[in-house]
């Protein structure tokens, strides 16, 4: 099936500015050659630590901000280098849900104002229409009607978030890109939210990239799961093999430090030291073989660490730090 | 468990804040205990109380809102909440040492973190300035920050937020303090992050045999580091058990509610989470009987007399509501 979504080798570098004239003095690698492809109706999961770039990748992905190269095709159209005029009908595919709904609805707006922007902007139906749309959208979120009229400080952390949803598929988009959308969420909440998503993506035939950092949340919502470390993907794969059966190093690592609610299965971790590397000159090779100390670090210095499909389907770094010798044995040889 | 006397026991306390709708409770009638070297786990949802009791104890409640109308703190034998301030200031960071949420507002920008941890020492000790800041890179050893003779000299914004919640639990630690309230002590950070500071808690808990207090609103972490559990629902506590009971028998409806809508790494993809339906009422309109039936939408009498809190099994209590206490086949 022809991907929605079809990002290739992206990188998005931000210049470090310093000294006396304020030159660029080094790059923030926060997404440093990314390949990602989301099918219609597919969620694909996101996960790291904080500073990875997850939400930079997001965040590039539906052009907030400008790639410092590779491409991104949507449905087919290379948007990679589209203006700000010729993206705005893609706008209406290609939405947005943020992790902190307080910062990203308008405290000035009603909710009605907040919900019906997008529908103004593409001229969308008359105002009458509009205003049934508004009231069938929070209907379709779980919210009162009553809510239109009522103001974002009103409402709860979980409403305010189904009022970013409401605001997200007003347009009915292909593509929604959701960053942390349940992180400030208390459990309770956060798995209506949830419940919400995947009924709102049964419904539309919506495709997700769900960015987050608590993996049981990730597996639960996501087909597929990539795993980023430091700017890079280290691991692909289907939601369920990636947790039965992950083969990096820092997916295994990242996998045991979830604390499972179950007082028996209190268990011995891999503990990662330190923290994720500063993105601003990283180290010139396998990123996470340098962070724990690999001895085989230093053959890794100019070597291609790029994704190798050990099983179909499942891809991972081709990185002789972070896989076991017969990974590694099968990697190479699957990309020579 | 042993007739020895609890580290800390509270009883029937009751805050409330001082509002323009009046006087409403936040923490109402909560007890629990909490044993020498253990670990209480207090867990609920935001708003559920559990940082105003946390503060109650400590009396570090907001100014002059904030007041215990009731109930006592008993610390080794004394009354906290009859202790003059000049004695709880000894309390807090000598015997009682808090950790807080939010690493970076608990540190001072402006003051290297040196400077801050020495206060401890100069403060509660009688060491001089010189003994002090020694005595702060050990702490920073601790911790394992590294380079610690480095980094004590550093400003808070200088640190990661693992490093920053690092230096904050030096702090808590530096005095030795029987106990340690740690208030949603890896809520900020990333699943590596907390993994290695519950690790250094759990590992400095045992070296240095102190009680905690961890509030939080992750069972994950519950389940990996209490030993005793409360479960504390619109200012009351529902349910009071050790951990491996309120994780396989629940007996409240709010606990299995809260268990339940955790996807696991177990649960089928894509399925439909239970979900606890409704909301928590504010706090003006709480209803002095069951709240977990006010949420529900349940009507009567329930909502009217305040629900017993029985001991069902040995050490595990829980509100008797009869829509709501329910006791597995």
């Amino acid at each position: 099936m022809e991907p929605l979504l079809s990002v290739r080798d992206l990188k998005m570098h931000f210049p470090v500015r310093g000294g006396l004239l304020l030159k660029s003095i080094g790059a923030v690698r926060a997404v440093d050659g990314v390949s990602l492809d989301i099918a219609p109706g597919e969620t694909v999961g996101l996960v790291g630590e904080s500073g990875c770039g997850k939400s930079t990748l997001g965040k590039a992905i539906v052009r907030l901000s400008n790639p410092t190269s590779g491409s991104i095709a949507f449905n087919g159209r290379d948007i990679t280098k589209l203006g700000r005029h010729a993206m705005r009908p893609l706008r209406s595919d290609l939405q947005m849900i943020f992790q902190d709904p307080v910062e990203s609805l308008n405290a000035r707006l009603s909710v009605r104002q907040i919900i019906e922007e997008p529908l103004v902007i593409h001229s969308r139906g008359n105002s009458a229409w509009r205003r049934q749309r508004v009231d069938e959208l929070l209907e379709r979120v779980g919210l009162p009607k009553s809510a239109a009229e009522r103001y974002p400080f009103e409402f709860s952390g979980g409403q305010r978030q189904r009022i970013g949803i409401a605001r997200a598929i007003a347009l009915e988009p292909k593509l929604i890109i959701c960053d942390e959308p349940v992180s400030a969420l208390d459990v309770s909440v956060q798995s209506q939210v949830l419940n919400l998503l995947l009924e709102l993506q049964q419904e539309m035939g919506l495709s997700y990239l769900f960015i987050a950092h608590d993996l049981a949340v990730v597996k639960h919502i996501s087909d597929r799961v990539a795993v980023m470390y430091l700017g890079k993907i280290v691991e692909l794969a289907d939601a369920d093999t990636i947790y039965q059966n992950p083969r990096h190093a820092y997916t295994r690592a990242l996998l045991s430090a979830i604390p499972e609610p179950d007082p028996r299965l209190r268990k011995k971790r891999i503990l990662l030291e330190g923290d994720v590397p500063s993105p601003i000159n990283p180290p010139a090779g396998s990123a996470f073989g340098h962070r724990i100390g690999h001895p085989r670090y230093e053959e890794t210095i100019g070597m291609d660490l790029g994704l190798a499909e050990l099983e179909p389907g499942h891809w991972v770094a081709a990185d002789p730090c972070c896989l076991t010798p017969e990974d590694w044995e099968k990697a190479r040889n699957s990309r020579s | 468990m042993s007739d020895e006397e609890p580290l800390l026991e509270v009883r029937d306390l009751i805050t409330a804040f001082d509002t323009d709708a009046g006087l409403l409770r936040a923490v109402d009638q909560v007890s629990f205990q909490v044993k020498r070297g253990r670990t209480l786990g207090i867990v609920g949802e935001s708003g559920c109380g559990k940082s105003v009791t946390a503060m109650s104890i400590i009396r570090l409640l907001p100014q002059p809102m904030g007041k215990v109308l009731e109930g006592q703190v008993m610390f080794k034998g004394r009354d906290l909440q009859k202790a003059t301030d000049a004695e709880m200031r000894q309390v807090r960071g000598g015997e009682i040492g808090v950790i807080f949420q939010e690493p970076m507002t608990a540190l001072n920008p402006v003051q290297r973190i040196g400077k801050q941890l020495s206060e401890c020492f100069l403060l509660h000790t009688k060491m001089s300035r010189k003994e002090a800041w020694e005595a702060s890179i050990e702490m920073l050893r601790l911790v394992r920050i590294p380079a610690p003779e480095q980094r004590i000299g550093d400003y808070p914004h200088q640190l990661s937020g693992g490093m920053r919640q690092r230096v904050d639990i030096a702090m808590a630690l530096a005095c030795k303090p029987d106990l340690v309230i740690a208030d949603e002590p890896t809520t900020a950070l990333d699943v590596t992050v907390q993994a290695q500071i519950l690790d250094l808690m759990k590992q400095l808990q045992k070296d240095m045999g102190m009680s905690v207090i961890l509030i939080t609103h992750d069972l994950g972490v519950i389940a990996e580091t209490c030993d005793e559990v409360v479960v504390m629902y619109a200012g009351r506590v529902v349910e009071r058990a050790p951990v491996a009971a309120i994780f396989e028998r629940p007996l409240h409806a709010y606990t299995r509610g809260l268990l339940d809508s955790m996807p696991k790494l177990d649960t089928p993809r894509k399925s439909v989470l239970p979900t606890i339906p409704g909301m928590v009422a504010g706090l003006a309109d709480l209803v002095p009987g069951c709240r977990f039936c006010q949420r529900m939408g349940r009507e009567g009498p329930v909502l009217r007399e305040r629900p017993l809190f029985e001991e069902i099994h040995s050490g595990h209590w829980v509100e008797t509501c009869p829509n709501c206490f329910e006791e597995p086949a």
